[in-house]
């Protein structure tokens, strides 16, 4: 979290800073994220929380839900996915345009959780990549802060050609997605 | 309003169905009668149409698995005659390696959805059925699943090592 304040690195002088067009660009996506909340059970619940007064999600620049994952650049699963919920959710991914990144939230979206068991999805990493993993049972507001925090610092620092690389490219077609 | 008891239901049944009905007992304050499969729905029919039995509301259904058994599949109804307050379970049974039942959902239209629940996780079948495809679980899913031979655990699962749970 303490990187995340980071000021931008540059040559500053009186009133201005210049700085790569790389990092101007990560800073202004970092403060302007749109998320996607795909909430199925509790962990959504304690979204809700994060989103409210209390916790103010919108303090992150994240005050603007998406409904529409055409918009979204943030993917935020939260709860028990089925595997029959497996191919709505791979469907909701790849209709989101790039740059966008994906945060499972609480045991269940990372692994399956305590629903070892035939109908659930062990883990959404089996259908689509997964940027940052949140651990709990249902997950903490703060810690649910903590993950969007931590894809802060994947905005911000990511190379903005990163999403030609061969690696990521690679990364897609291993879930079959082109 | 008339009350139905014990007493005339057994008698009443086992004068129309003799020899169909295997066993008639008081489970818990609830009177469950095991009969035929080939009987079945006649006597549903009959449990549904009669003017003083009516039994025109189906509150359950479900299937049974019992492996020890020498008949392990069976289905299992239950039904609720309102007036007068009474409820009957209904119990049949077959060795069939592919049971078929017959249908409930043209007496009980409420049947529909819950013989397809029962074919969804025991794979009976069910004869007369106007849509008899999955309910809940994925269409790709194979096997059963509350056949007590299916696996409960998903067996694709690497990162659980018996060592750590104890297995």
């Amino acid at each position: 979290m303490s990187e995340n304040n980071q000021k931008l690195e540059g040559f500053e002088g009186p009133g201005f800073l210049a700085t790569s067009l790389g990092k101007a660009v990560g800073m202004a996506r970092k403060n302007s994220i749109w998320p996607l909340p795909f909430a199925t059970s509790c962990c959504g619940i304690e979204f809700m929380a994060t989103m409210a007064s209390t916790y103010d999600f919108g303090r992150f620049g994240s005050e603007r839900l998406s409904f529409s994952p055409r918009q979204a650049d943030l993917l935020m699963v939260m709860g028990t996915i089925s595997k029959k919920m497996g191919p709505v959710l791979r469907q909701v991914y790849e209709q989101m345009a790039e740059p966008k990144w994906v945060i499972a939230v609480g045991a269940c979206a990372s692994t399956g959780g305590i629903f070892d068991t035939y109908s659930v999805l062990q883990g959404i990493d089996r259908i689509i990549p997964v940027d940052v993993y949140v651990p709990g049972c249902p997950p903490r507001p703060e810690q649910i802060i903590d993950g969007v925090l931590k894809i802060q610092d994947l905005v911000q620092n990511e190379s903005l050609r990163r999403r030609n690389s061969p690696e990521y490219q690679e990364l897609l077609a291993s879930y079959g997605i082109e | 309003m008339s009350s139905l008891t014990q007493e005339y239901i057994t008698e009443k049944l086992q004068s129309k169905f003799e020899g169909a009905i295997q066993s008639i007992e008081m489970l818990h304050d609830f009177l469950t009668i095991t009969v035929d499969k080939s009987s079945l729905k006649s006597l549903m029919q009959f449990l549904h149409d009669d003017e003083l039995l009516n039994f025109h509301f189906l509150t359950t259904l479900c299937g049974l698995h019992f492996p020890d058994q020498p008949a392990q599949f069976g289905m299992m109804y239950q039904l609720h005659n309102m007036p007068a307050n009474y409820r009957i379970r209904i119990k049949s049974f077959t060795n069939d390696s592919e049971p078929v039942f017959e249908t409930m959902s043209d007496i009980w239209p409420a049947a529909n959805w819950q013989e397809r629940e029962t074919y969804d996780f025991f794979g009976y079948r069910f004869h007369g059925h106007p849509d008899m495809r999955r309910i809940l679980n994925m269409d790709s899913l194979v096997g059963w699943p509350l056949r007590k031979e299916f696996p409960l655990e998903d067996p694709f699962r690497g990162d659980k090592d018996d060592k750590m749970f104890g297995r």
